[in-house]
């Protein structure tokens, strides 16, 4: 049974259409990776799959509490401790404990630093350890292999076969291997024929 | 929401502009206003209470555009608005640790500050009711205005332009309830008239203002 299934999406960015007719699921325990250059609307479909935007046109299955998503901007505060953030994003989402999610990005050792205070790549782990602390099933991950070495990038790809071996699903805008079995989509063939402005944002841009 | 509040507060406290910043900024105009004016005390008494609400709404004004800014610029408001929280409870929130940051030490330091424009004695206690009245109806209206410019370049000054307009019914009943009270008049209808605004505003402008996000996150 598909945990999120995207039906003839259209979806726009600044009232332009860039992408139509998407369609695709994502069972349990599935990693589906979609990739296409610069521009091709990896970002946009994310958003428009997890709410933040609505579709021009089409349906996700999934109910956007559901999803997790997790951005380029880690909606990390650089005054707040490593456990501060993940213990007020904890608390927000409804969960408890943050142990796990420290421990699973190695930040355990971190917990009292500010996060003003850490490398890009220890803010990072902490941004994708809140994934965890959000207890939610499927996973919208935009580019979440910037600034992660090696190694951080071999962890955060044991974080998500975890998940999807508990029963998750997750949905990766990438353009590395992550080393785990997985889907892909090339979202240049959903490009929208017409760039012609659509909607109120018309009026905008 | 709680833990929003509690957040919101410490960032405000650490980030060392929280409660100081508005403050200072109210001693310095109420300072400024007898070397402007002069040194006739019966001029300051006359005009003290419109220049200590006026202060106080410059002062409010200040700190407005953070109130989503930094959200907004580090990603946070992207995840507030996919958790389980509502976002009009999110704007709520956010106005109400902006007044407890801004309001809330305007109105406490505002009899102190009232000392420098020699305030008639009677106005003084109407002058900390109409503030405490008055002060959230600015938090919350700041906070609109803060949503719609949310993401704007330079949104501070388009912030500016679009908030003092709305903040002038709350400025003359404010004022005048503390007039009156310091001629010996009745003030109690302008504070009403002001803690309706207050309720309006409350009760109106988070659905506006979560409207106005969901537009500007898009």
């Amino acid at each position: 049974m598909a945990l999120l299934s995207v039906s003839n999406l259209s979806c726009s960015r600044g009232g332009v259409t860039i992408l139509s007719g998407v369609s695709f699921e994502v069972a349990a325990g599935q990693a589906v990776l979609l990739q296409g250059p610069n521009g091709s609307g990896k970002t946009t479909l994310l958003r428009t799959i997890s709410g933040l935007q609505p579709p021009v046109e089409g349906t996700v299955s999934a109910s956007s509490d559901s999803i997790a998503y997790a951005a380029h901007a880690d909606g990390i505060k650089a005054t707040l401790t490593v456990a501060e953030n993940l213990e007020f994003w904890a608390s927000l989402f409804g969960t408890r404990g943050i142990d796990q999610a420290l421990e699973s990005f190695e930040l355990t050792e971190l917990k009292s630093r500010f996060a003003g205070r850490l490398s890009a790549g220890q803010k990072r782990r902490l941004g994708l350890a809140r994934l965890l602390v959000t207890d939610r099933p499927i996973w919208a991950l935009d580019e979440p292999t910037v600034s992660l070495d090696r190694s951080a990038v071999a962890l955060f790809a044991g974080v998500i076969a975890s998940h999807l071996k508990n029963g998750g699903a997750a949905l990766v805008a990438t353009h590395i291997d992550l080393g785990f079995n997985s889907d892909s989509i090339d979202l240049s063939k959903y490009r929208a024929q017409s760039h012609a402005p659509t909607g109120f944002d018309e009026a905008f841009t | 929401m709680i833990r929003l509040l509690t957040r919101d507060l410490k960032l405000a406290v650490r980030s060392g502009g929280g409660f100081g910043l508005a403050l200072a900024f109210f001693l310095i105009v109420v300072v400024l206003v007898p070397f402007g004016v002069g040194p006739d005390a019966s001029v300051h008494s006359l005009i003290a209470s419109g220049v200590l609400w006026i202060g106080a709404l410059l002062a409010c004004l200040l700190s407005l555009d953070r109130i989503f800014a930094t959200d907004y610029e580090d990603g946070s408001l992207d995840i507030l608005a996919t958790a389980p929280v509502p976002l009009e409870g999110v704007l709520a929130i956010k106005a109400c640790a902006h007044w407890i940051t801004t309001g809330l030490p305007l109105t406490l330091a505002a009899p102190v500050f009232g000392v420098f424009l020699n305030l008639a004695p009677d106005a003084y206690a109407w002058l900390i009711v109409t503030l405490l009245v008055g002060t959230p109806a600015l938090s919350m209206i700041g906070a609109f205005g803060a949503a719609l410019t949310v993401g704007l370049k330079r949104g501070g000054l388009l912030l500016s332009l679009l908030v003092l307009p709305l903040y002038v019914p709350t400025l003359i009943f404010g004022a005048t309830a503390a007039r009156r009270a310091g001629e010996g008049l009745d003030a109690s209808a302008a504070v009403m008239l002001q803690g309706g605004i207050t309720l309006l505003s409350i009760a109106v402008l988070p659905f506006a203002g979560a409207a106005a996000l969901r537009v500007n996150l898009r």
